[in-house]
């Protein structure tokens, strides 16, 4: 029991950060009905251009603050660009494509992206500049470090900005109609191509804060690590409803918790057969289990069954 | 629809026969062996060694090191021009990618053998040497891996497959033999479930438990990851002394720095995969103070090791990550059953492989029945002030032993040498003062220094007396 | 079938023939790397026909294709390995395979019946997951699959004495191992396609088409969408299954690392690149997505000598980024896929 407030710390930070990411993918879903494939790499991107940027300005000797905000706001630009590039490019001419054309445009984008970052930032491991200050906190018996709270801070913030800007907005309300019906809503007077350009403008900005977060927590990048956390991230937003915001931030805490309780409890409460050798799988069963009974996920709309 | 369908039957016939000719690469003639050499001109033969490492991929950064290793060695010997079987030698390097997929590992591993090179240096990981090993045995062409670990690769029985360096079965045993010694009494071990980790970590467990060190968890992780904290937290309540890992430098080295923030006071304990700089640079200051073990004695203790690092660094401008030693030594030793065959052909020089007793740059190289390296000695290292601290080795063959002994004494004589030339000048400058007893302590430091020089080269010898006796 | 006898079609399977029989040997001249090559693409032919059943006829997006592949290669390598000394001979072993591979397609498919699109998509991606990582641990406390370290020397394809694998002397010609393997996985594939043409066109096929147009419709007319949907995935599944087997027999060995995600996408890929429903697209984008990574790990280096004079990228991270930028374009440009059947190219006409 003493470690089990430790473990829903971690799942908790580890869960923040799948929602940001979630966010991402279930903003351009629910507008296209398209699972952007390449969302974990502009949050890869995110991570190193940051790691490009502030450690370069940290070794000329800029004070660290400084060079943090440059980081974050150059990662924030490139990963927009990038985004909004994605969109122009890549999906838009595919707009009435049959829908698994955008899915094998994504994954080509995906593996794209990849390798340019591996040709740009090489294949080693980098160490991710030290951004934040290193504050430890003891809380009965757990630890945790001021980045963890940051990122549970941010994620928060983030996501209530975001309801927000989808609820209380013009934007938000363009958004909510393009999402129902897009024809209907071009016919209202909405510019499609400018809310879905916001849409992932929206969407990568989000991926880049994730991969300023992923970053300082872990304090490693890699041009591969985007791949897997771009695949738990969109099992969450599947797992909270995709296409639902609130969903997507509740989805990504939930996998983050069962897969740290999963991790620490398993091997205990199956007697050993099961352990954390399975870990990577327990968001899957949750996530099959869940949508046995929910098949929309747990605040999906019911798409109703109509002829 | 019937015209459609031969005009599908050609084109599909085109596309595979032009993509079967697409290559670009034919290879070139096989190195054969030169008749006996007309007394004028001397042929030239170009004798192709394979090498196979992920170069792309999270392993990428030691395929690379790898790939460096081998090419260092070509170039030396190129630039010795060797002559073989009555013929100048000019060596390539056939460098390919295996992504350490299994699969790639098979399809490069035909590739070479269509290309008939004379020797192939490689794989790096074991899950792709293993079932290459296969299609280099059916050809008959002799395999030196200078990196996999793991037992299953010489088990299988094959006359052509060899390494040059311990096997996991060695390391793990060392590993747990070492722990014990540290006086630890629970263990945690952690395997990144890959052949090679969860090689690793078997051994350890079965050398931990024999040395009577209770395993108090068995968590796992996979070789992508980055959060440990979930097992971790686990670890952290059976309160376990040592935490073992068995994987790879990219995971072990955030997971002692999660370790660290989760206030885990236990040590750390890896195996070769961790003994790296990448290691290093991703714990941070959670490396201090971590124990880790490389087969072979430490380079700067072996006689022609720092000249091989000054060599390296100068050629690639970087540092050497893991196993280039090991891949160059590869290439030597089968250059060097070449030259003993007297012959670069693959079926001539096999059988002197496994005659060989190489004095290569990580150890003297020799082969058992399997193809082993006999006496692979582990050496185990201790992270301090941002080094690799060397701490001791293990399980070696006793020369190697004492020749690094030797190396010592001769050290320790050079100092004490020093010392005295330190003592002279200073009395010199006493010079006028008190002649007689600066003479006097001139005589003493001297009857010292040369006492201890002398003691250190009697254990030596006496050492190397012994190892010769047990051989 | 009266109108397979003219002239013209004659014609057109003697020349295709004739090209199947000589393409081993033409490709041998390259060095046996490329037979081999050829193999594995005639294996992922069989795979993008079987997840075409699914993806294609069925319309239900499956993401864990390779899982059935997995399990028909474990299969085989446990029946026929000294792992538990059995070795039973293949002719056993690939229904067993298939079967195997079907009753784990039905497993995959139950809990999907209700799910739409996207759900399905993302389900069968953990299935797909849920079985490697089964297959990489299952090596305690009773070793079953002998964990990350994989099944080795598992025996090869045999009939009788005459062993698949190793160079024989037939006819006076001599044959290596892979142009062996070559002819069965070519008689395999005449035989697949063939069972793939006939279901498209049975009431079967046509249901399947129905539930993809259109599910509810389907239902309204009668069609019974469970079973139905639960058939595409077994029989999608079982032609996974008999690939996975003579996968296993040709590299003998396998391990969980040949399982990734990363290959059911490729599969996927395949299907839609090559024109999803269409059998002859299916083929063509299987054969090009396989051989093309492989031309440009042969070819990239020299290409880049030839046209720059030096290495600008090492060929390795180009490879890998030619193919992705192999899926955008073709998809950009053709939406889809290579060889569309030609209902879908009207639709698609018809909707701009």
């Amino acid at each position: 029991m003493d470690i089990f407030l430790q473990q829903i710390i971690n799942g908790l930070v580890q869960g923040s950060i799948y929602a940001l990411v979630a966010l991402g993918y279930t903003m351009v879903y629910g507008i296209m009905g398209l699972i952007n494939f390449a969302h974990g790499e502009v949050v890869m991107i995110g991570t190193l251009v940051t790691i490009t940027v502030a450690g370069t300005l940290i070794k000329a000797g800029m004070p660290v603050v400084l060079a943090a905000m440059a980081g974050i706001s150059v990662s924030v630009l490139v990963c927009i660009a990038l985004g909004w590039g994605l969109e122009r490019i890549a999906y838009r001419p595919l707009r009435n494509a049959p829908r698994l054309t955008p899915l094998i445009t994504a994954i080509g984008m995906s593996i794209i992206l990849q390798n340019l970052a591996m040709i740009v930032w090489g294949r080693n491991y980098l160490t991710f500049p030290p951004l934040f200050p290193k504050v430890h906190f003891e809380l009965a018996g757990a630890h945790f470090t001021a980045v963890q709270v940051m990122i549970v801070l941010v994620s928060a913030i983030t996501m209530g900005g975001l309801i927000l800007l989808v609820y209380r907005t013009k934007l938000g309300m363009a958004m909510r109609a393009t999402a129902q019906n897009p024809a209907v809503a071009s016919l209202m007077g909405v510019n499609i191509n400018r809310v879905i350009a916001a849409a992932f403008v929206i969407g990568s900005a989000l991926g880049a804060l994730a991969g300023i977060m992923v970053g300082s927590y872990y304090e490693i990048a890699h041009y591969q690590m985007g791949f897997m956390l771009g695949l738990k991230a969109f099992t969450a937003a599947v797992l909270g409803g995709i296409g639902n915001l609130a969903g997507a931030m509740i989805g990504g805490i939930l996998l983050g918790l069962i897969e740290a309780l999963g991790a620490g409890y398993i091997g205990d409460l199956t007697g050993g057969f099961l352990g954390s050798h399975y870990q990577d799988i327990f968001a899957f069963v949750v996530l099959i289990g869940v949508l046995m009974f929910k098949p929309s996920g747990l605040f999906g709309e019911k798409s109703g069954d109509r002829a | 629809m019937h015209a459609k369908l031969s005009i599908v039957a050609l084109s599909v016939a085109a596309a595979f026969a032009l993509s079967a000719c697409g290559q670009k690469d034919a290879p070139p003639p096989v190195a054969a062996p030169a008749a006996p050499a007309a007394p004028a001109a001397k042929p030239e033969v170009v004798v192709k060694l394979g090498h196979v490492a992920p170069m792309t991929g999270p392993q990428a950064h030691l395929g690379k090191d790898n790939e460096n290793g081998a090419v260092l060695a070509i170039e030396e010997l190129n630039a010795k021009g060797l002559e073989i079987g009555g013929a100048k030698v000019k060596f390539e390097l056939m460098a390919e990618d295996d992504q350490a997929d299994p699969k790639q590992g098979s399809i490069v591993a035909q590739k070479l053998v269509d290309a008939k090179v004379n020797g192939v240096i490689g794989h790096l990981n074991s899950g792709t040497t293993i079932p290459a090993s296969k299609l280099y045995a059916d050809a008959g062409i002799p395999q030196i891996s200078g990196s996999a670990t793991n037992p299953k690769y010489t088990q299988q029985g094959f006359a052509t497959a060899f390494r040059v360096m311990a096997n996991d079965v060695q390391q793990g045993k060392v590993l747990g033999e070492f722990a014990a010694k540290q006086g630890v009494k629970t263990v945690a071990i952690v395997d990144d479930r890959s052949a090679y980790g969860q090689g690793l970590a078997d051994e350890f467990k079965k050398a931990a438990e024999a040395s009577g060190i209770k395993v108090v968890a068995n968590e796992y992780t996979n070789d992508k990851a980055t959060d440990f904290k979930a097992i971790l937290t686990k670890i952290k309540s059976t309160k376990a002394e040592l935490v073992f890992f068995g994987g790879m430098d990219a995971q072990g080295g955030p997971m002692t720095k999660q370790m660290r923030e989760l206030g885990i006071k236990a040590k750390f304990l890896g195996g070769d995969g961790v003994c790296t700089p990448e290691f290093m640079k991703l714990g941070g200051e959670a490396s201090e103070g971590n124990y880790c073990s490389l087969p072979g004695m430490p380079l700067e203790k072996l006689a022609k090791g720092p000249a091989f690092k000054e060599r390296f660094t100068k050629r690639f401008g970087a540092d050497i990550q893991l196993y280039s030693p090991y891949v160059y030594d590869a290439v030597m030793v089968m250059v060097d059953s070449m030259q003993r065959a007297n012959s670069v052909e693959s079926g001539k020089f096999l059988p002197e492989i496994g005659k060989t007793k190489f004095d290569g740059v990580t150890a003297l190289i020799e082969f058992d029945q399997l193809g082993d390296l006999k006496g692979g000695a582990i050496s185990l290292y201790q992270y301090k002030g941002g080094k690799l601290e060397y701490v001791e080795t293990m399980g070696g063959s006793a020369i190697d032993l004492a020749k690094s002994e030797v190396k010592d004494a001769v050290a320790a004589v050079k100092e004490a040498g020093s010392a005295v030339a330190g003592a002279a000048s200073e009395a010199g400058q006493q010079v006028g003062k008190d002649a007689a007893k600066a003479g006097a302590e001139i005589n003493d430091a001297a009857k010292a220094a040369v006492a201890a020089g002398a003691d250190a080269v009697k254990g030596a010898a006496e050492a190397t007396k012994a190892a010769v006796e047990k051989k | 079938m009266k109108n397979w006898l003219n002239p013209r079609s004659i014609f057109g399977i003697t020349l295709i023939t004739v090209a199947l029989i000589a393409l081993p040997f033409v490709a041998a001249m390259g060095g046996q790397a490329w037979v081999r090559i050829m193999n594995f693409a005639i294996l992922y032919i069989f795979l993008a026909l079987g997840l075409n059943i699914v993806v294609g006829f069925a319309g239900l997006l499956d993401l864990g294709y390779i899982a059935f592949y997995a399990v028909g290669a474990y299969v085989y390598a446990l029946l026929a390995s000294p792992h538990f000394g059995l070795h039973l001979p293949f002719w056993v072993i690939l229904p067993i395979g298939a079967m195997v591979a079907c009753v784990f397609g039905v497993l995959l498919g139950s809990p999907t019946l209700k799910l739409r699109g996207d759900y399905l998509a993302i389900v069968t991606l953990g299935f797909g997951e849920i079985v490697r990582i089964f297959l990489n641990n299952l090596n305690a406390p009773i070793n079953i699959t002998n964990g990350p370290q994989g099944i080795t020397l598992i025996d090869p394809v045999a009939i009788g004495s005459f062993k698949f694998s190793g160079t024989t002397q037939v006819l006076g010609y001599s044959l290596s191992g892979p142009q062996k393997y070559y002819f069965l996985l070519v008689a395999l594939a005449i035989l697949i396609i063939i069972i793939n043409l006939r279901l498209q066109n049975s009431r079967v096929g046509r249901a399947w088409q129905a539930i993809r147009e259109d599910e509810i419709a389907a239902k309204a007319v009668g069609i019974n969408t469970r079973n139905l949907k639960l058939l595409a995935f077994a029989m999608g599944a079982s032609f996974g299954g008999v690939a996975g087997g003579i996968f296993a027999a040709m590299q003998g060995f396998v391990s969980p690392e040949s399982f990734s995600l990363m290959e059911s996408i490729t599969i996927l890929a395949m299907v839609v690149l090559g024109g999803m429903g269409h059998i002859p697209g299916v083929i063509l984008g299987a054969v090009l997505l396989s051989i093309l990574p492989e031309v440009l790990r042969y070819g990239v280096g020299p290409a880049q000598m030839a046209l720059f004079g030096k290495m600008l990228i090492d060929p390795e991270s180009l490879r890998l980024l030619m193919f992705g930028f192999a899926l955008v374009l073709v998809m950009r440009f053709k939406p889809a896929g290579l060889w569309p059947s030609p209902e879908r190219k009207r639709e698609l006409q018809g909707d701009a």
